[in-house]
């Protein structure tokens, strides 16, 4: 208990006195509108983030479905070709900056990093609130702008091109430089609150694994952000006034351009898929009861990926004209990411030996989230092996694989960690056996959707194409076709949940047995966290060995 | 073998020898990344099951690796993907080492077309021709934004920049036809901006150069000649037409009345349009040369200012060819909106 | 959320403590992690034009010689002179906060105030001879003097970088004004609070360092 803790806030008054000895949940703790728009409780503003990327997840998956439709035949099918190259573009940057880099470190992250360190909430909670309108501002005006004139250079705004289209290019990029800001403010705030806010016992090596996912993830986002920023400043500043920094015809590198847009956007991926990582060694310790195999080397080949993440951003540019050794040099160091991933993967195996499985709807997630990893991971390995990208460079293999590893591993995250908190963030239960078939559903419609595409890129279809030889046909139908499966599981998702929101049975304090620490609290936890004396943390998380012989831990 | 690995992994043929080399890696990569994933995948599974949950709050116990499970989870993966690596390496090397007696042809990039350039001899639009079994080096550069020259058939693919050359060479080793497809977005129609590559057997490609060549001369003497010697009318539109499709024309040019990124031939001729600066032009054989060789000098409302000038690239003759095979898709009972449904004409 | 302790009338000023942090030194530890992590962004921030600065530099070493020799040397020495000089006074204002004179502080950003200011009108008169004559990035260069191939992009270097950096001093101005304003109107910096004038005088000192980097590279290299 800290002294000041018992110092009431304004407006957030424990409610000792009305509730008769019950603290009422954050959920419930001031109802108006005001006082959830200009809450600070990280565990609001994670709502908060939660309906916004599922709103946005929503708008990218509607363009991501036009795409499929549009590809359904050769030539034209419902949109000229100036819409589909738009269409791509806002599926890219919707699902992008608006979904996958806030999806679980803003919304999972903001709620969980806190209960999972023993803190009342992340160092900077008006910087955290803060983050979420800069996020929303940025949403507005790129969304704006991609309706008003909207943008088709793709989402990677390769110049010259981008400096040169006469679609709005500057309000998008204006747009995605402030969420960039967003992204750093909240990395700056879960740096700090790892380093300061921990509670009495948690070391580093008994933080969650999550935590340290969210850690590494932070470092990311706090170093590579700015140099896009610049990148999209310079860009939008270029294509409205011509002041030739990245424009050949003005003496400017296009190369150049290249280089600084993946310095950021490949430790990006990492932004997208670190979380997801750390999501699922949270699941798989709470359902096979065990801890982590391998505790320290999981830990440690997050911090790997992130630093190595930053040397291997040449490997975008195999076929771009840099040189041989250039192309090398980044080759090799690709391959180190591949060893830190498989580190995870045999680690995640691992755990489930000598455990207790308990096939609940996460641990589906879990088993598809193996699988997109293994596999996403694999092809990544296989296009980081120089002379196999030569071919397979911007085709739709490379589609394929950074929607399995990028997309598949990250959604299979989200919505692990959906279920799996979604008892701790609402207090009730959602159905298992719908959560279990959409489940089932969502991984065969990705499969479907994606496995298509890897053989396309094999057999030489190209990104990006609004018309393609009708060679390509058959394996694309089966790609839209899986997409229509994919979209179907989504809808059982979302009807369930809605459905459990506010009939779901209560859930209880903790409906999992986990011994994670984010469960030593209420379900949903009270407005600052933790009622009474702040819980002891005396274990690591997930500790499920039996008390009585809990003294000799063997060796394998 | 390959052959069977190549039809389920929907590979193309194999058209040129960095191919092999890129096909024999892939069957290595994808072969080991099965095995091991499935290994992965059946160990996850017996594990699911057999230590599946007995009871609700099981207990379980302390299981931490050895560090000689950690070394091998570390080595395993690392000795594998460095040999790929080292292979992979190996082949990015030859691929960007171009022989020093390969024949060099330069490439440009243009929206949404690509040219070629023999040093001494011919020039080409969307048609590469090259000699079987003999390197080939591609000097790659582009005029207007990135493209990418990609040829699935050999496996082959590099960006095209502009302001500056890349390099990348091959050496074909079945004769025939294979597609050229632009990989790097570079706008509106970047998914039409296709060429082909024909692959001669060497003798046939000496004839094809030797004609080209000779063609050439030719035509600048026909030029010179008297003009009683240009063949009939119905001869040229067969010539223009041939030339239409060689010369690029139809990449964005239809013959069908679709609208396209260039106006429809079909019924162009004789037609008044708008031009940008708000007068009318009669579109005739003068305004159908001026806009072959100057594209820009005169644009009809609606169109953008894309197309390459053909100034020094068509000769006379094949100009004159061109306008005639033009004029003589001028229909009087073409409709110029769109079709409203299939018109049959009755069979007689 | 953050809850002030009142302590009316108590001898020292005590700085607002969050319900959330468990003590006053792990808030403060915390301000200055974040303000440290904050600058890395913005060091950043800049490295990605240094880094574009370097590679047309590589490219076009000629023209970036004769552009470099075009801008004038002794303004943009005055500049770094006075920018330095107000960093001293930034630093001096913390170390009145920490003694709790509060005068001295404002005394002392008031100063480094003044010659921010002046930083600004030496670059506003700069900026205007460059419009003059026509040393302007891109596609606007019209200046007679240097023909090279690359001066224009030595320009729109010159332009974003100093025109970034005098964005950063306006920030950094504002941030300082607002601590002058505390200390002359609450008047409670004292050894215990004076985290918000350490704060704005290390964004100060970026903003500094960074003129520090770009006075070489663009004045005399």
């Amino acid at each position: 208990m800290t002294p000041s803790s018992s110092i009431a806030a304004p407006g957030a008054t424990p409610a000792h006195e009305e509730h008769h000895d019950h603290h009422p949940s954050y959920l419930v703790d001031g109802t108006t509108i005001r006082s959830w728009l200009l809450t600070v409780d990280h565990k609001r503003i994670g709502l908060m983030f939660l309906f916004w990327v599922l709103l946005f997840f929503l708008v990218g998956g509607i363009f991501a479905l036009l795409i499929r439709v549009e590809l359904l035949t050769p030539g034209p099918t419902i949109m000229d070709a100036m819409t589909y190259n738009r269409t791509f573009t806002l599926h890219g940057l919707v699902m992008i900056f608006l979904f996958m880099i806030p999806a679980i470190p803003a919304v999972f992250g903001n709620f969980m990093l806190p209960l999972m360190l023993g803190a009342k909430d992340v160092a900077f909670p008006r910087l955290n609130l803060l983050s979420l309108y800069i996020y929303l501002f940025g949403a507005v005006l790129a969304l704006w702008g991609m309706l008003n004139g909207g943008l088709d250079t793709g989402w990677t705004f390769y110049t010259p091109y981008s400096a040169h289209t006469t679609t709005t290019v500057a309000p998008v990029l204006f747009g995605a430089f402030i969420i960039g800001f967003s992204s750093i403010v909240t990395g700056i705030n879960f740096i700090v609150t790892c380093h300061t806010m921990r509670a009495p016992g948690i070391t580093w090596f008994k933080m969650p694994l999550f935590v340290w996912a969210l850690y590494a993830t932070s470092c990311i986002q706090v170093l590579a952000t700015p140099v896009i920023g610049l990148l999209l400043v310079l860009v939008a500043v270029e294509n409205i006034s011509g002041i030739g920094m990245f424009d050949p015809a003005r003496g400017g590198d296009p190369m150049l351009f290249q280089h600084l847009f993946w310095f950021y956007s490949h430790p990006a991926v990492y932004i997208m898929v670190l979380p997801a990582f750390g999501v699922m060694s949270e699941v798989v310790a709470a359902f096979s009861r065990k801890n982590i195999f391998g505790y320290r080397a999981v830990a440690y080949s997050s911090l790997g990926i992130a630093f190595v993440g930053f040397f291997a951003w040449g490997h975008h540019m195999f076929v771009s004209g840099q040189s041989t050794f250039a192309a090398g040099m980044f080759g090799a160091l690709t391959m180190l990411v591949g060893v830190f991933t498989a580190i995870k993967v045999f680690n995640w195996v691992g755990t489930v030996y000598k455990g207790a499985v308990d096939f609940k709807t996460p641990f589906a997630y879990f088993c598809g989230f193996l699988f997109f990893t293994v596999f996403g991971g694999m092809t990544g390995i296989a296009l980081g092996t120089v002379s196999l990208d030569v071919a397979w460079h911007d085709t739709y293999f490379v589609v394929a694989h950074f929607h399995f590893i990028m997309v598949g591993a990250t959604i299979m995250a989200f919505l692990a960690a959906l279920h799996y908190w979604f008892p701790k963030m609402f207090g009730r239960m959602y159905h298992e056996g719908w959560g279990l078939v959409s489940a089932a559903l969502i991984i065969l419609g990705f499969n479907a959707t994606f496995i298509p595409q890897f053989l396309l890129g094999n057999n030489g279809m190209p990104r990006r194409y609004y018309e393609y030889p009708e060679r390509f046909q058959a394996l694309n139908v089966a790609s839209t076709a899986g997409a229509s499966l994919l979209a179907f599981g989504f809808i059982i998702i979302a009807m369930y949940l809605t459905y459990a929101l506010v009939y779901g049975r209560a859930a209880g304090k903790n409906p999992w047995r986990s011994k994670g620490y984010e469960w030593l609290t209420e379900s949903p936890p009270p407005t600052h966290n933790f009622v009474g004396p702040q819980p002891t943390y005396p274990e690591e998380p997930h500790f499920y060995v039996d008390p009585k012989k809990a003294e000799v831990p063997d060796a394998v | 073998m390959s052959e069977l690995l190549n039809n389920i992994l929907f590979l193309p043929e194999a058209a040129s020898t960095f191919a092999e080399r890129v096909d024999m890696l892939h069957h290595f990569v994808v072969g080991t990344t099965m095995v091991m994933s499935a290994g992965v995948g059946l160990a996850a599974l017996f594990f699911f099951f057999r230590y599946r949950r007995r009871l609700p709050a099981q207990a379980t116990e302390y299981v931490v690796p050895t560090l000689k499970t950690e070394f091998l989870f570390v080595s395993v993966p690392l000795v594998f993907f460095l040999a790929w690596f080292g292979i992979g390496f190996r082949d990015f090397t030859f691929v960007t080492t171009p022989p020093k007696d390969s024949m060099d042809v330069y490439v440009m990039g243009k929206q949404w077309m690509w040219k070629f350039a023999y040093p001494e001899g011919p020039n080409g639009v969307n048609v590469l021709h090259v000699p079987a079994n003999r390197p080939v080096r591609l000097l790659i550069t582009s005029r207007d934004v990135l493209h990418s020259f990609y040829v699935p058939s050999f496996r082959i693919k590099m960006d095209a920049v502009p302001g500056r050359y890349t390099q990348i060479w091959f050496e074909a080793t079945k004769p025939g036809t294979y597609q050229v497809l632009c990989t790097e977005y570079c706008g509106l129609s970047h998914s039409k901006m296709l060429a082909e590559v024909v692959v001669l057997p060497q003798e046939e490609f000496d004839v094809w150069m030797k004609e080209q060549r000779r063609g050439r001369l030719q035509d600048r003497q026909d030029a010179l000649a008297d003009t009683s010697l240009v063949p009939p009318v119905a001869r040229m539109v067969e010539q223009g037409q041939v030339l239409a499709g060689t010369q690029g024309c139809l990449k964005c040019h239809s013959v069908d009345g679709s609208q396209h990124i260039g106006p429809t031939f079909l019924g162009m001729y004789d037609r008044v349009e708008r031009l940008q600066d708000g007068q009318d032009v009669r579109v005739d054989e003068a305004y159908i040369t001026q806009s072959m060789m100057d594209p820009g000098a005169h644009l009809v409302v609606g169109y953008q200012n894309v197309m390459p000038t053909y100034q020094g690239k068509l000769q006379g003759p094949e100009t004159a060819a061109i306008v005639e095979y033009i004029k003589s898709l001028r229909t009087p009972n073409v409709r110029e909106s769109a079709s409203e449904g299939p018109a049959y004409d009755a069979i007689q | 959320m953050q809850s002030s302790v009142s302590t009316a009338g108590a001898a020292a000023p005590v700085p607002r403590l969050a319900m959330h942090f468990a003590s006053l030194e792990v808030q403060n530890h915390a301000a200055r992690l974040g303000m440290w992590l904050f600058l890395a962004t913005e060091i950043l921030l800049f490295a990605g034009l240094f880094v574009c600065y370097g590679v047309y530099r590589f490219l076009f070493p000629d023209a970036w010689a004769a552009s470099s020799r075009s801008l004038d040397l002794t303004l943009g020495t005055v500049n770094t002179v006075v920018l330095i000089t107000s960093s001293l006074t930034a630093a001096l204002a913390v170390h009145y906060a920490k003694e709790g004179k509060n005068k001295a502080v404002a005394v002392q950003i008031a100063l480094t105030l003044l010659m921010a200011c002046g930083f600004l009108v030496i670059k506003y008169f700069e900026y205007s001879h460059k419009f003059h004559i026509g040393t302007l990035p891109g596609r606007y260069y019209f200046y007679e003097g240097i023909q090279l191939p690359g001066a224009p992009l030595y320009f729109t270097v010159y332009f974003f970088s100093t025109a970034l950096h005098g964005l950063h001093v306006l920030i950094g101005m504002a941030v300082l004004t607002f601590s002058m304003v505390r200390a002359l109107k609450k008047a409670d910096f004292g050894p215990n609070n004076y985290t918000m004038v350490e704060l704005g005088s290390m964004y100060w000192h970026l903003v500094d360092l960074v003129w520090i980097f770009l006075f070489p590279m663009l004045y005399l290299v």
